[in-house]
């Protein structure tokens, strides 16, 4: 196989847009939830003084091997996400290491984060981290289960398991789009998509007011920014996937800010709006209203 | 010393049987180290900056002062857009507020609470009862200044000091941490033994381990 090196730096390009991006909306969007409250909010650039701060704390103190890993884990999982699917749909800068069969690695992917994440918070031994960590799991299973049904539809109605394809599929006017195609594999995907955004109804993992933020309990400076940095990136690498998988992808990089934008804004619309899901709720709900609606697509394709 | 700090031999889930000594087990035995500045001026300046730009305080309130930095996270006077924001955990705070009056009892679990956050940390005493005692200056059960066992970077006056005053504070805060001037923990590193010695001068039945961290 010929690999072509240039790819690497159009690779790190793409990450550099992409934490710049995440950085600034999640700010906006941090925006947009004080707004509903009625605050002001935190200013734009807030979340780079955070990251700073963080990074440049003086002293840390580790818990383990595991412990240090789990934010590495979690970052690699967020990078990994985003490297391995296209950004911008025929575009030779962005189109980063797709190949084949990557949308079985971009499965594998979003889940690997929470499970480095499960074995670092756990040799921390704080009891706080340990239940977060079991509700998040928990929580992750049930929403990956409608999503990989619609992935698993969404392949079958395309035949083919590279993201790229996929795309291309659905070039030529938004009535190509999978949302119109398969609406129910899309309709199955979003509801998974509410789950995974650690915003409310589904944010009882983090639950700052009872288990204190959770898994991070124990985590400090570096490592937090780690964890910070990857804030920033995993939820733009989960929605490009969904913009590649559904919404036909993007070609230039005013479309792709645009699209993860609103993606993103359902998840903030429905979060402004619920109160937070206990989480047997939340896998029921899940269970009862995802899951059929996927397996559903699935038959129909 | 309390029960649990005490050597034992515990039996595992699995039946093996093991000895745990908590105090070297579970707590560093190293005194804090100093930390100073490590880097150039300017990159100094610029952590400096985003360290006033991201005030992470504690959540934890000791006296009747308390009750003023609730109002703080609400539409009224929200002071997350001044960059200020509540963590739960002394691992990730960098601000920590005494809102008052402090009791020998809650001192214990302030002191534990002080050492396990990491090193660029400030403390701000909030309220006349830091600084002097205020009105429980005769008091048999709270400590008249809390200078003498953490090092305080400000202090705000009043009693009680209204959220106004508060957000002023925050702002003379940033200054001092812009101007590299809020090394609180190194001084505290480097009268480690004196803190030590003030601080079980008053606590007299000190049950935990010497270092917190
Ligand atoms: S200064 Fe006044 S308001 Fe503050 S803790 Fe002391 S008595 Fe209470």
């Amino acid at each position: 196989m010929d690999f072509d090196w240039m790819k690497i730096p159009y690779a790190l390009l793409t990450l550099f847009i992409v934490v710049n991006y995440g950085m600034l909306q999640n700010a906006l969007i941090a925006k947009i939830g004080a707004r509903v409250g009625r605050r002001r909010g935190i200013p734009i650039w807030q979340n780079y003084a955070d990251l700073i701060k963080n990074y440049s704390i003086r002293s840390s103190i580790t818990h383990g091997v595991m412990y240090y890993l789990g934010p590495v884990f979690r970052l690699s999982g967020g990078v990994g996400l985003l490297l391995f699917v296209p950004s911008l749909y025929g575009s030779e800068m962005f189109s980063n290491l797709s190949f084949a069969g990557d949308l079985i690695l971009a499965l594998y992917f979003i889940f690997f984060g929470t499970l480095g994440m499960a074995l670092g918070a756990a040799e921390s031994g704080h009891p706080y981290a340990a239940i977060g960590i079991t509700r998040g799991l928990q929580q992750v299973s049930a929403a990956e289960l409608p999503m990989a049904l619609a992935v698993f539809s969404v392949a079958l109605q395309y035949q083919t398991l590279s993201v790229t394809e996929i795309v291309a599929a659905q070039q030529g006017g938004f009535q190509n789009w999978t949302l119109f195609t398969n609406p129910l594999a899309v309709a199955a995907a979003m509801l998974s998509f509410l789950g995974s955004m650690m915003r409310p109804p589904f944010d009882v993992v983090l639950a700052p007011q009872e288990i204190p933020i959770g898994p991070p309990t124990e985590y400090h400076s570096s490592y937090l920014a780690l964890m910070q940095t990857n804030r920033a990136i995993f939820p733009i690498a989960k929605i490009v996937i969904y913009m590649n998988l559904f919404f036909g992808g993007a070609t230039i990089w005013p479309e792709f800010f645009l699209k993860v934008f609103l993606i993103y804004m359902v998840s903030v619309l429905v979060g402004v709006v619920h109160p937070r899901f206990r989480v047997e709720q939340s896998i029921r709900w899940f269970l009862v209203w995802a899951v059929p609606i996927g397996i559903l697509s699935i038959v129909l394709v | 010393m309390r029960d649990e700090l005490q050597k034992r031999v515990v039996k595992g889930p699995d039946g093996v049987e093991f000895e745990v000594e908590p105090l070297k087990d579970y707590y560093c035995e190293a005194p804090p180290a100093e930390h100073p500045p490590a880097y150039l001026k300017i990159v100094e300046d610029l952590f400096n900056w985003a360290r006033s730009q991201s005030l992470w305080i504690l959540g934890f309130g000791t006296g009747c002062g308390a009750i003023e930095m609730r109002p703080l996270m609400t539409p009224r006077f929200d002071a997350y857009r001044y960059g200020v924001q509540w963590r739960p955990t002394p691992r990730q705070s960098n601000l920590f507020i005494i809102s008052g009056y402090l009791s020998v009892k809650t001192l214990k679990r302030v002191i534990r609470s002080y050492e396990q956050m990491q090193n660029p940390k400030y403390v701000v005493g909030l309220g006349s009862c830091t600084i002097n005692g205020g009105m429980y200056w005769d008091s048999y059960n709270t400590i008249k200044r809390l200078d003498d066992y953490l090092p305080v970077d400000l202090y705000i006056a009043g009693c009680m000091p209204r959220p106004e005053a508060l957000l002023a504070g925050f702002e003379t805060l940033k200054h001092i941490i812009r101007e590299g001037k809020a090394e609180g923990a190194n001084l505290y590193a480097r009268n480690f033994d004196w803190y030590k010695a003030n601080q079980k001068k008053v606590i007299h039945d000190w049950d935990m381990p010497d270092y917190n961290w």
